[in-house]
């Protein structure tokens, strides 16, 4: 493919997400099958597919969350393990109980484990750089509330402070837009474009194909198998979106 | 007053106090995790582990008792993977048909097995023998500081306070990770955090909390005080430290009212006996979660 032939090996090495071979099996079913990726970066890549087509679980297999049967991602050239603070990982809004006896804060604080550890104290800075994560999702004021008082939108974009809060160069986010207010939607997306104005690198897997021009650069199109891979103008055509969705979807414009 | 009381009522109190909180503890983190069931399950496979230890030892005591116990749960775990993954039943299902199996094997075993000589029956294993943990050493208050007399305490309650002493550390050590894999286990392990690990560890604290209270206090205190005190905590608060203290509350609670009440509860009432002190610590618990359900703060969520 033509992307690929333009893709150099400067591109490659540089890159702060890369996977190769990656197999994941349900039971006996490969849900993700021998899928290369090569995330640019400081891009915003968008990760879309079908129901079913393996996005969440290539992110989850690339951090080791699930156990892939053959292939590995690789970060910054380095294996995984070298490479875990650098990375931040929201996972999907609906993968935790939301009834836990806990508050905003104290999620959001739970970005700064890399640095606690087992024994550090909690100090007053620790907890003001807290602070600046939540104010910076625009949710400053909610800080004491018990987290299963917050609305969808609410609990996503405090998912996402903890993300901030790690201090990553690597962001991968798992459908961060599902089942979220517009007012959320936007301000998570200004947050997104802001990393990447800082030169940081964002993934999401993302299901809404209306809004990927608009909020993303690079896409990867992946059905149990990569589809494509590329910029937006590239990469995201209804040749593509047909050989993922199986020409049940058109692009509006 | 004070020699009855230091000599009958004060070790069955401590020992019971001591055995509500250690299996309450981990309880908070089983409860959150959704695997309440699995302090159910340990408490009914430690039956035919200890069972089978004496058969093999011919004597009650401690170590051979907490390896059968801990054999036991080892094969329990690999019976309900199995059951579950090659008889394609749900988890809760497939734990469920293990634990009462093993039970039943144990009560089974314990009816053929000869423990005349010694005190293990069905009855022992289900409400234990705490009223008759007594310290017939003690003359007095006094005796609280008198060495001679405090090394012929029963042995029951040093185990459970270095039980409770150790899951206690533990938990403090660990409670980050801990708290962290409870609450999102895919982002802790994207921390690099050995999420299987600490779930194990959390069930082996649980399986130690009920392999030394099972002894003393019996399998109804410890299936009752794994759930019903961390559930009436949660309903009072909204953060995992306070809960995890209040838990503690309502467990050393159940154990001194329940004692008292099954002791004299009845006397009051004019009965003439007293009743089964494991029976009423956990009633005690229930109705302190039935108290909290319907007037605790944090009800609502």
């Amino acid at each position: 493919m033509a992307y690929e032939a333009s893709m150099t090996e400067a591109t490659l090495a540089g890159s702060p997400f890369v996977v190769r071979g990656l197999t994941v099996a349900y039971d006996a079913e490969a849900v993700v099958q021998d899928v290369d990726m090569t995330v640019s970066a400081g891009s915003m890549t968008a990760i879309i597919g079908p129901n079913g087509a393996g996005k969440s679980t290539l992110l989850k297999a690339a951090l080791g969350i699930v156990r892939p049967l053959a292939g590995a991602a690789r970060f910054w050239d380095a294996p995984l393990a070298q490479s875990r603070r650098r990375i931040a990982y929201v996972p999907q809004r609906a993968s935790v109980d939301w009834d836990f006896p806990t508050r905003v804060i104290d999620v959001v604080l739970m970005g700064l484990y890399q640095e606690l550890g087992l024994f550090r104290r909690l100090s007053a800075r620790h907890k003001q750089a807290a602070m600046a994560c939540l104010e910076r999702v625009g949710m400053q004021d909610f800080a004491e509330r018990q987290i299963g008082q917050l609305s969808g939108g609410q609990q996503q974009r405090v998912f996402l402070a903890r993300a901030l809060a790690q201090g990553a160069d690597l962001y991968l986010l798992d459908e961060p837009f599902a089942g979220v207010d517009a007012a959320t939607e936007a301000a998570i997306i200004a947050v997104l474009k802001s990393l990447r104005d800082e030169g940081r690198t964002v993934v999401a897997v993302h299901h809404d194909l209306s809004t990927v021009a608009q909020y993303f650069d690079h896409v990867f199109v992946i059905n149990r198998h990569r589809v494509a891979e590329g910029p937006v103008v590239e990469a995201f055509t209804q040749t593509t979106l047909d050989a993922a969705y199986g020409g049940r979807v058109r692009l509006s414009d | 007053m004070g020699f009855e009381f230091v000599a009958l009522s004060l070790p069955p109190l401590v020992i019971g106090v001591f055995a509500a909180m250690a299996c309450a503890l981990p309880g908070n983190f089983l409860l959150l995790r959704r695997q309440a069931l699995i302090g159910d399950a340990i408490s009914h496979v430690v039956l035919p582990g200890i069972v089978v230890a004496f058969l093999v030892t011919g004597v009650i005591a401690a170590i051979p008792m907490m390896i059968g116990a801990a054999g036991a749960a080892l094969i329990s775990v690999l019976l309900i993977e199995a059951v579950r993954r090659y008889g394609k039943v749900e988890p809760g299902a497939a734990m469920g048909v293990v634990f009462t199996a093993m039970f039943a094997a144990g009560v089974l075993l314990l009816e053929q097995s000869d423990t005349s000589s010694v005190h293990l029956d069905v009855e022992h294993a289900l409400y234990g023998n705490l009223e008759s943990l007594i310290w017939l050493d003690a003359v007095g208050w006094a005796s609280l500081v008198d060495w001679q007399a405090l090394v012929l305490l029963p042995p029951e309650l040093l185990r459970m306070v270095i039980t409770f002493a150790g899951i206690a550390v533990l938990t403090l050590l660990f409670w980050r990770p801990m708290a962290l894999s409870t609450f999102d286990e895919g982002f802790a392990r994207s921390l690099g955090l050995p999420t299987g690990m600490i779930g194990l560890g959390i069930v082996a604290m649980a399986a130690l909390a009920a392999v030394a209270a099972f002894d003393a206090v019996g399998s109804i205190i410890v299936i009752a005080m794994f759930i019903c005190p961390p559930a009436t905590a949660r309903l009072m608060t909204n953060r995992l430290g306070h809960q995890v203290v209040w838990s503690l509350f309502f467990a050393a609670l159940s154990a001194v009212l329940g004692y008292v009440l099954a002791g004299y509860g009845p006397l009051w009432l004019g009965a003439s006996d007293s009743v089964s002190a494991a029976g009423m610590i956990a009633t005690v618990s229930g109705l302190l979660l039935g108290g909290a359900a319907l007037f605790a703060p944090h009800r609502q969520s």
